[in-house]
Formats: structure tokens, sequence, C-alpha cells
């Protein structure tokens, strides 16, 4: 079976890779790249824990071919922290303890950082619809909102 | 061991630090069940029956064999034929044989779902074309769905050994009714024949799915040398231990278990599905296996809890007092025995001070898969008809339903109809504390209403063991064996903290594998806090011990002449001030002098686990041009013992909650006419997103359990007990109308209202 | 073993020439979130797909002398961010906003919606009151239709094997015209539609409707138009007993079937709803212009 050559950017680097034409762009990040930060909760875009940015966009990664990503830039979970310097939606996910189990918490960052990005003071509302995409079955959802609340005023420079 | 009544004294426990594996989960880092690799690794799938009961008559797995890349295939045939035995491994009842053969069916398929075979390739598009390339043929056979159906006489048989237990005389017939149990105290017909006013009515619920966002994963390999190791994830890493052990014919001593991070349980993942499917084919294939479910393979071939149809009577008196209740719970098992029908029975009417009660079980196998354990287990199912129940007898006798409880409410001393008497409870104070919460002073609209319920959960102790080891530089490692599902980690380390006296950030705790921890039950019942965290305590407390005896001897003095306390050995009694204190630092850099590594074991099979109590108020909004329930407002009140990290007490309880609201409105297993589920997805099984809901505001009562060292009561199941019926009783209250078939999803209310005439 | 060819042609010629020249089943992708979940379950195994994302005007949106142009692939998130579009035909524009999460909408599309041919796809009926039409290109060229037209029935399309569809054309939205979709799904997010209802009424400057359009999604095996329903609104200054035509018009072209996600009679009860509440938000944006 002949593979798709694939070159684009991934978390800032440029990269290569080889994948059947039917693989997805999850499938590649997780098996091909080693980048198993984005899960695989549903495999049919229901659930958001494979959430991915392309070209700034916010994706699901298992919806998305991997031949697509020819000339995209993919920024996943393990793209949004500067080094060791965590993002404030990382940090302020920590300090609320916006996470339980944690398995759709890579989806939910980068789902709430693409909100933030394009609605830097979103009210609860607006931030519940936004990430209703992201399921997540252990915290009912308060303390994550808690904690998008608290990135949005640490990003807009408000003391938390 | 500490004053749990001197909570202000108390530096640790009750503060919010930033849990210890937080940082890998949100960078991506932290490794679940499906990121495990071994070297070599292959990829299985699975092949599952398209049938809801049919018979095997054949399997050919020659042209999947054939696949270039396909490295092993493999039945039932591969599997040893396990006799009957009860197992006493997981969360509720299980058989080994129904276990083994739950995950590859023999002779047999009983569900849409049942795995017939599992094959392993180099990657996983072959092996997914090679699962498609095993033929299978079946007789179909006629097939039984509904509980009440399965029961009734000339029912499709799923099993021809099953004779209802629990019955005099013993049945000669075999029957889809596996055991009838019961649970009686006091004079019923007299409870009833003093009663003003008795409401009887008969209530359903639907299976609902756990529906954890990770679905089952591992890699196995099993060596040329017969040992064995298995990196999953799973709620028990010794569960996984005995189940593959016993499943295999493998010695324990060959089986090694490596938790991985869980990605949600909620008891479903007590049991195993593809372990043992993996180890058998890296036996065969000589290559470790790694294993993936889909979604759907989740919800079609993975345990649901049960649905049910329970029948309740309860009268009461008009000046509120309870004279009598009874119940008769009805519930699926799946294609296997094992219900919870036990805890249904028990807990639904634990809430009260009743003398005279009954609830009668019946566990009924039917072709759906083998339930599982699912938060509470059977107490959600049994309390929403008796909870909805109590809210309509308030409501006859004309009294507020939070008094009604209150006047009836179980109390120290109260005996349960399962037995014990309760001590150190704190249901009234629950009861209480949502009477003054603000949001039940809000004013509510039209088309919006007020519903009240509680809920009750034994919480259990039992089995667990940790070490505690201090490092050259005094920090510590604290290693349990509790996988860690909601942030237990970090609660392990505080309880740690507060008895050496020391920062938490000072000790970094882990979840051992089963070679490295002493055997440890699983994570369920609400147990972790409670009994791990007694282990945890215990080997704490040892160390200190150990510490105060190396302070003694560098300074050459009896060990009681030391006194532990922040952190540090002082001298005491007659040597007070005679030495500088030694940190635990100073302590830890003189250990190979002072008689080598300081370490300690905690290893308990704790008893007295504080039983849970919580009450909840929800305010909903009905649309009543198309039955859709907006929630409004939800307040729920726990008895938490005590909250060792109390965000993570909230957001169990906000958790739970919120998993009781999609279990009310909007979560079912559909199947069409031929016994297939015809909703396996997130798409179309309708668990709650964040746009559906408001706050969840949680009120914690603290009435310390006097058998932990900081009074802690497990709280992850309580939660999850109230909502189904405190919705019900907010929905009657806006409309009008008495719901009692779950879901309450708005075609079904729409046609409750239109036939109302509401 | 599965394995198809992936191709992303950079012009509409070079697409078509694959489609027309394939040998198996070909499927055109532009957002593919249907058809990658479809391919995955097994339910659909085309031997051949045709990205048509790289062809230009296949994403964006132009305002031009005929309408609006909408490429055939633009993400509904490009849609909603569209401030000219969103102010024209907010129900036009809600409604492909409805589709899916966040996450779909970076990529679902007007065309994959349509031509997914689903009976609940939620950005059909918005552009059949609009009077939308698809472009649809083949190897016999370029040809308009009305989006109605497009579905023949679940998971059927009437294009030819060679066809695809390039882009749509909203009429500009002038005078007082005003449109709206509204949808009921169990949950407030991520669900199919059990019923969808799109309006789009014109009014003169007395208020008196001139012009309307009604349809509904998930009620039949394609979108549909209801003639009544824009007869009763004709005419009218939009009062209760005209909502009660509306709501009974609906009811009674609906024809349903009963499945997990609603009954037929359920259905049926809501379309009418919909359809009157769509209508009378349909006639508030109206009046505002």
């Amino acid at each position: 079976m002949a593979k798709t050559h694939v070159t684009c950017t991934v978390n800032g680097e440029e990269t290569e890779f080889l994948c059947e034409p039917q693989q997805t762009m999850l499938d590649v990040l997780r098996d091909d790249l080693g980048l198993t930060g984005s899960k695989e909760g549903c495999g049919s875009g229901d659930c958001g824990a494979c959430s991915v940015l392309v070209d700034g966009r916010l994706v699901c990664s298992c919806l998305m071919l991997g031949s697509e990503a020819e000339g995209k830039e993919v920024t996943t979970i393990e793209g949004i922290a500067q080094g060791d310097h965590l993002h404030p939606v990382q940090s302020q996910f920590l300090k609320h303890a916006a996470l339980q189990c944690g398995f759709c918490t890579p989806g939910l960052i980068v789902a709430t950082k693409a909100l933030l990005d394009a609605n830097p003071n979103p009210t609860d509302e607006e931030a519940r619809y936004w990430l209703a995409g992201n399921l997540c079955r252990c915290t009912g959802y308060d303390k994550i909102l808690a904690a998008v609340h608290a990135a949005a005023a640490e990003m807009r420079g408000e003391a938390a | 061991m500490n004053d749990i009544s001197m909570k202000d004294a108390l530096k640790v426990v009750g503060t919010r630090p930033v849990r210890p594996d937080g940082v890998d989960k949100v960078v991506g880092r932290a490794q679940f069940g499906g990121d495990a690799a071994m070297p070599g690794q292959i990829f299985g799938a699975t092949v599952r029956s398209p049938h809801a009961h049919a018979r095997i008559k054949r399997i050919d797995t020659s042209k999947a064999e054939a696949m270039k890349g396909v490295k092993a295939v493999v039945t039932a045939a591969d599997f040893p034929d396990i006799a009957s035995e009860e197992a006493f491994v997981g969360e509720g009842p299980m058989n080994f044989r129904d276990l083994s053969r739950n995950l590859m069916a023999r002779d047999k398929v009983l569900y849409d779902g049942h795995v017939v075979a599992a094959v392993a390739a180099t990657s996983n598009s072959i092996a997914r074309a090679a699962a498609e390339a095993v033929e299978v043929e079946y007789e179909v056979l006629p097939h039984v769905i509904d509980e009440m159906e399965a029961m009734a006489d000339g029912a499709p048989l799923l099993h021809d050994d099953i004779f209802t237990g629990g019955v005099e005389p013993k049945p000669t017939k075999p029957s889809n009714v596996a055991k009838r149990m019961e649970f009686v105290k006091g004079d019923l017909d007299a409870g009833f024949a003093a009663a003003d006013k008795i409401v009887e009515r008969t209530y359903k619920t639907a299976p609902v799915h756990q529906a954890y966002i990770e679905p089952h994963a591992c890699v196995a390999s099993y060596n040329a040398d017969g040992q064995c190791l298995v990196i999953c994830s799973s709620q028990g890493q010794f569960m996984v231990r005995a189940y593959c052990a016993k499943l295999l014919g493998i010695d324990i001593s060959d089986m090694r278990v490596i938790p991985a991070e869980i990605g949600g349980g909620f008891g479903g993942k007590t049991l195993v599905y593809l372990e043992p499917l993996a180890l058998a084919l890296s036996k065969k294939s000589g290559r470790p296996v790694r294993m993936v479910m889909d979604r759907v393979d989740v919800f079609r071939g993975t345990g649901p809890t049960s649905g049910g149809t329970i029948k309740v009577k309860i009268g009461a008196k008009n000046d509120g007092t309870i004279t009598a209740a009874d119940a008769e719970i009805i519930l699926q098992a799946g294609a296997y025995p094992g219900s919870p029908m036990g805890p249904a029975c028990m807990t639904c009417f634990a809430m009260y001070d009743v003398e005279n009660a009954r609830t009668v079980g019946f566990d009924v196998v039917s072709n759906r898969p083998k339930v599982a354990a699912y938060r509470a287990p059977g107490a959600p199912i049994s309390t929403f008809a008796t909870e909805s129940a109590m809210d309509e007898l308030a409501r006859e006798i004309g009294m507020d339903p939070i008094e009604f409880r209150l006047k009836n409410a179980a109390k120290d001393g109260t005996k349960a109809l399962y037995g014990p008497t309760f001590q150190n409870i704190g249901y009234v104070e629950t009861l209480e504390a949502v009477k003054t919460h603000p949001n039940l002073q809000a004013k509510l609209g039209p088309n919006q209403g007020r519903g009240v319920a509680s809920g009750f959960w034994f919480n259990i102790g039992g089995e667990s063991s940790a070490s505690l080891a201090v490092n050259e530089d005094g920090t510590l490692v604290l290693v349990s064996g509790s996988p860690d599902i909601g942030g237990s980690r970090a609660s392990m380390a505080m309880m740690a903290a507060e008895i050496l006296g020391i920062d938490v950030q000072r000790i970094r705790p882990i979840v051992g594998d089963t070679a490295s921890v002493g055997f440890t039950f699983l994570t369920g019942g609400s147990r972790v806090t409670f009994a791990t965290g007694m282990a945890v305590c215990e080997s704490a407390n040892e160390v200190v011990k150990q510490l105060r005896g190396r302070a003694a001897k560098i300074w050459e003095i009896d060990e009681e002449a030391v006194e532990w306390r922040d952190g540090a050995a002082y001298p005491a009694g007659d040597n007070a001030g005679k030495f500088e204190p030694l940190t635990l630092a100073d302590i830890a850099a003189k250990a190979a002098r002072t008689g080598g590594p300081i370490t300690a074991k905690g290893a308990v099979n704790a008893q007295g686990a504080g039983p849970g109590f919580g009450t909840h108020v929800v305010d909903v909004e009905v649309d009543p041009e198309t039955g859709h329930v907006k929630i409004l407002r939800y307040t729920a009140s726990q008895d938490v013992g005590r909250a060792i990290h109390p965000a993570y007490v909230e957001g169990q309880i906000q958790g739970g909650a919120v998993q009781g609201i999609g279990w009310a409105l909007n979560e079912e297993y559909i199947y069409d006419k031929d016994g297939r589920l015809d909703n396996g997805s997130f798409l179309d099984y309708r668990v709650p997103v964040a746009s559906d809901l408001p706050q969840i505001d949680t009120v914690l009562v603290e009435v310390p359990n006097p058998r932990h060292p900081f009074g802690a009561k497990g709280v992850g199941e309580v939660p999850i007990v109230p909502p189904m019926a405190a919705i019900a009783n907010a929905i009657y209250d806006a409309t009008g109308v008495r719901m009692t078939s779950l879901p309450m999803s708005p075609p079904k209310l729409l046609a409750a209202m239109d036939a109302a005439g509401k | 073993m599965y394995s198809p060819t992936y191709a992303a042609p950079k012009t509409v010629d070079e697409a078509v020439g694959l489609l027309a020249n394939a040998s198996g089943a070909a499927r055109v992708l532009s957002g593919g979130t249907d058809l990658i979940i479809q391919m995955r379950s097994g339910r659909l195994r085309p031997e051949l797909i045709v990205d048509i994302k790289k062809i230009d005007g296949t994403i964006g949106i132009r305002e031009e002398a005929d309408g609006w142009h909408i490429g055939a692939a633009t993400p509904g998130a490009v849609v909603g961010e569209h401030a000219g579009l969103c102010a024209a035909w907010p129900g036009v524009t809600e409604a492909v906003q409805l589709i899916g999460s966040t996450q779909v909408q970076g990529r679902a599309s007007f065309a994959g919606n349509l031509c997914n041919a689903s009976p609940a796809g939620d950005s059909v009926p918005g552009l059949v009151a609009a009077g939308a039409k698809a472009v649809i290109v083949g190897k016999n060229g370029k040809r308009e239709i009305p989006v109605e037209d497009v579905p023949a029935g679940p998971g059927k399309t009437t294009l030819a094997a060679d066809e695809f569809v390039y882009e749509f054309i909203i009429p500009k939205c002038e005078g007082k015209t005003g449109d709206a979709y509204l949808r009921f799904i169990p949950r407030t997010e991520m669900d199919i539609a059990v019923v969808g209802a799109g309006v789009c009424v014109t009014l003169d400057a007395n208020g008196v409707c001139t012009a309307a359009k009604v349809s509904l999604g998930a009620v039949a095996p394609t979108v549909l138009v209801v003639p009544d329903a824009a007869k009763a609104l004709i005419g009218s200054k939009l009062d209760q007993a005209v909502l009660d035509k509306v709501d009974a018009a609906a009811r009674a072209i609906a024809k349903p079937i009963s499945d997990k996600r609603g009954t037929a009679e359920y259905r049926i009860k809501v379309a009418g709803v919909l359809a009157r509440r769509a209508a009378a938000i349909a006639f508030e944006r109206a009046l505002a212009r």
C-alpha cells in the first residue's frame, strides 16, 4: 500500500512523516510522532480529547487525515507550554483542581487556549458553549470553568 | 494518633495544594493505558458478535491467519475452560467462569458485541482487517433485552444451568432469574395499617454507562519463561493480576501489573476485558501485544450498570412519621448474573429510621453486556424510586420535603434495615445545611420547579498497603497500592505530611506496581482516602517513631525523651532544651550511621468506614412545548467526615452530581429489534456537556469518622445517588407531572405532559 | 486490506477528472467530519478520496453582484467570523455554527453537511429558506440548482459521479428580510437535530410579509419546504392566528420516522413549535431592518 509523504510543522518543528491514506492525524501524532498527549476518547469528534490547533484553528485531530496536514502548522498539547514555563491555562487548571483523571485535560487545555486567544474575556455561557465539545466525565465542569476564567484574567494581566 | 477534634491544629489536611501528578497531565506527558508501549509490540483487535443471542457453530480463522503481518489469532479454544467459582477480586459479585466467558465467548454469544476471537498483527490496520477476515458461523437464537420480559414464562433462556437462588423450594427449571434476596424488619402489614397516607408506584430506570473518556487499553507480554507483564489502566493492578492469573492459569508470582494513569473508571474498570486477550495473543505470537478499545467497543462490550424495575410502597402518618416502607427491586445483570441488587436493597431506605421495612431484590440476566460497578452500584436505581415516592408522600401529607426527611432521618443509634446501627453519621446535618443555602431562597418563575432528594452509600475499608522511605536529603517517597483516579496521590501525601509535620511538596507519592507494594484492594467503594489513607498514616507514624529513635541515638537519650513536632525532633521532658532540634534532613543525613535506611510500611484491613449521606436540591425549568429540562441551580450537601483536600472532595461531589444529571435526563442504552445497540457513541449516548449545566454548588458537612486518623469518610459515591429523584421531584414541582421512568428525556416528558393534559 | 487513494487536486478540472475516471467509489473530502467517521466505522470504503480544499474558491466568502458566494468547504468557524454575512443572514450562519462542537466547526462545511445528505443536517433548512443555490461542477461544466434539489434521500444526492459542489450563492439580503433557524436537541450542544426549522421572510414598509419560505429538517427523508406555512405568513403582520397556521402547516407536512433520537409523534409536534418560533424570530429580524 502506498503511503503519503507529508511535510508540516508540529509544535514549531518542521516534521515529515509517511501515513496511510486513511490514517487520521490523531493516529499520526500518537503512533508515528510519539506525541501521545492528544487522546482518543471516541474517534468520531464527539469528545474533544484529541483537540489540536491547525493553522491556529481548533479541530479534532481524529476528524482530519494525516495527509491533510501537508503544509500546515499543527500545535498539540505538547506545544502549549514554553519550555518548562506553563501556559496560564495549564497553571490555572492545576491551581483550581480542574482535573481529576486528567484524560480529557490536554484537549480542554488546547480548546481553552483557542478560546482565550479568540475571546480574552468570555462570559460563563460563552466558555461553556465553546467547550461543549470537550467531554469531561469526572469534574462536572465546575472547576474547569473556574480555571478558564482565572486563566483569562491572568492573560488579561489582571490579578488572579 | 491525632486528635480529630483538633481541626484548627491541622496544617496540611484541609488545604488545597497542587496535585503532585498535575504537571504531567497538563502538558500531555502522563502515560495512560493507551500511551504505554513495549519493545517490539504488535497490535491486537477483537472480533465481536453482531447478534444478541446465538450459538457459535464454527469459527474459521484461516483467512485471517494467512494475512501478511498477522501474528496470532485466539478464540475460546486458547483459554482454559474455567470452573464455576465465586471471585472476590473486584467490586460486586463475580464468577471466574462467567468472567472468562464474558471476555471470550464459548459456545454461545450472549449479547451484541460479545468477543468471539482476537487477532494480533504488526499494525493496527492489519489487525482490524484480520479481525474482519475471521469467519464466524452463528445459529441465531431468540433474544430478550428487557428485565421484565426476561422474567416472564417462555422467555428465551440465556443459561440452562441457572436455577433461581434464594427461593424455597429450590426450583427445578432453569430461569433467567439468577437470585432473589430479601431484607426485612418489623411488621409491614401493621405498619401500612397504621399509615394515614400511602404512596405506591412502579418506576423504571435505563442502564447507563460509566462513560469514562479513556477507553480500555493495555499492553501485555507473555515471556517464554512464563513471566507476564501487563501495563494497563484499571482501578486495581492487583485485581488485574488476580483475574489474569486465574483466567490463564498463571502463578500470581509470574504476573506483574504496572498501573498506568487511569482516564476515569467510576467502577467500570474493576474487571478485565482486554488484558487476558492481550496475554493470550502475546503467548501465541511471542511478541508484546497492545490493545485499545474504540468507543463503540466500550459501549457494546463493557459493563454499564443495570437498568431496572422498582416497585415502591411507603406509608406515613399525617404528622409525617413513616410507618412502613417496602420495595421490590428487579435489576438487569446483563448476560451473566451479578447485578448490584444487594446494595440496591440495602441503601434505598438507609436514610430513614423506619420501624417496618422490607426490600426484595431480583437479579435477572438478559442479552446485554454484563453489568459492571458504577459509582454506588445499585443505590441510584433504587433510590430514584424511593426518593421519588418520598416526595409524593410529603406532598400528600402537606409537609415540606426537607422537614419530612428531617422527621424520619436516621441518626446515631438508628438501626438500618440491612443490619448495622449507625454511629457518627451526618445525615441531619446535610438537610439542615441545604435549608439555609442561598439557592433555596431563590424565587422560582413560570415552568420552574424545585426538587429535593437524599442518598446513602456505605463506603468501605478493606486491605491496603503503603510504604514510606526517607531519602538521603530528608525528602520522602510514598508508595501506595491504590490507583489514583481523582487526586488521591495528593491526599495520601497530605496525610503523611501532616503526621511528619513537613511541607507536602517534600513527599513524592507514587502508585506502586504489583511487585513494589503490598496487596491493595482496588480503588472503589470510596475506600482509598479512608483505607489506603490509614495505611499511609500507619507508615508515617512508624517513620516518625524511627526518626525519634534516630534522634535519641544521636543524642544518646531514651526514645521516649524525644518529641516530634513541625518536622523535627526535640528533646523533651528532663532533656528539654539540652540539644539543638534535629530536622528530618539532619536525621536523614546521619541515617547510615544510626542504623541504615529509614523506611516503614503500613498494611491494614481497614474497618469502620463511616457511611455517607448527601442531600441535593435542584431547580429546573421545563419547556412546556418541547419537554426540554434546563438545570437552573444545583446544591449538593454531603457529610464527608473530614475533607483532606477540599477541592478534590468538591470535585467528587460535582462530578457525581453531573453524572446523575445525565442519568436523569438523557443517558440510556437503546437497542434495536434485533437486540443490537443503536446508540454506541458519544453522539447518541448523551453525557452532559459544559453548556448543559449551571455551577454545581457544594456544601461540605464535616462529621468526623473516629475510625480514621483525620476523620475521613468516603465521598465519591454518595453524590450520584440523589440527583435522579431530585430532578424528577423538581419536574413535578414545575409541571405537575410525575415522571417514573428514566431517562426523563424530552420526548418522554412531553408525552407525559400531554397525557396529563398539562 | 482497505487502503484508499488520497488526492488533493489544485483545480476544478483536475478534481472532476479524478472523479470521472475513478474506477471504484469516490468521495469528495471537504471538512471530513462525516466522511472520516464513516470510513473508520466501515460504513463507507471509498477507493478514492478527493480533497477539494486546495482548489481556489472552495474556502472563503465573497460578496458579488449576484449575492454571497461561499466556498463549498468553508469551515463553519470561518463563516461565523464573517461579520458581513452573519449580519445579512443570521439564520443561515447560526445554523452552520450549530453543527457539532467548536472543534467540528473548525472543519465542517455547508457542502459536507448538504452532501452527507442526512435528513437532519443543521445547515440545510436555513440555506433552503434563504433561497440559496448550490453551484455544481462536473465534466459537463457548471450548473446552479436550488439547495433543496441536492439531497435525494438519506445518504444520497442528485449529483452525478463526476460532480461536486463548488460553492453556494445566497442572494443579497435586501429590504426588510430576516431569517432564522432553530433546531431541537436533547442537550444544548453536540447532538444531531431531532427537528430543524428554517424561516425567511421579507416585509414591506408596513411590516406586512410579502415573501416567505419555511423549511424543515429531520422530519422526512430530505429537507422539506412548507408552502402552506409560507402562504400563511405572506400578507400577514404575524399574529397568533398566523403562528398557529405555521405550526399546523409544519405538523401537516412532517412525515418523520421514529428512531433513537425521537418518536415520529414527538418530531411532528416539535416541528410545529420550531417553525412557529423561528417565524417569530425571522419577523422580528426583518422588522429591525
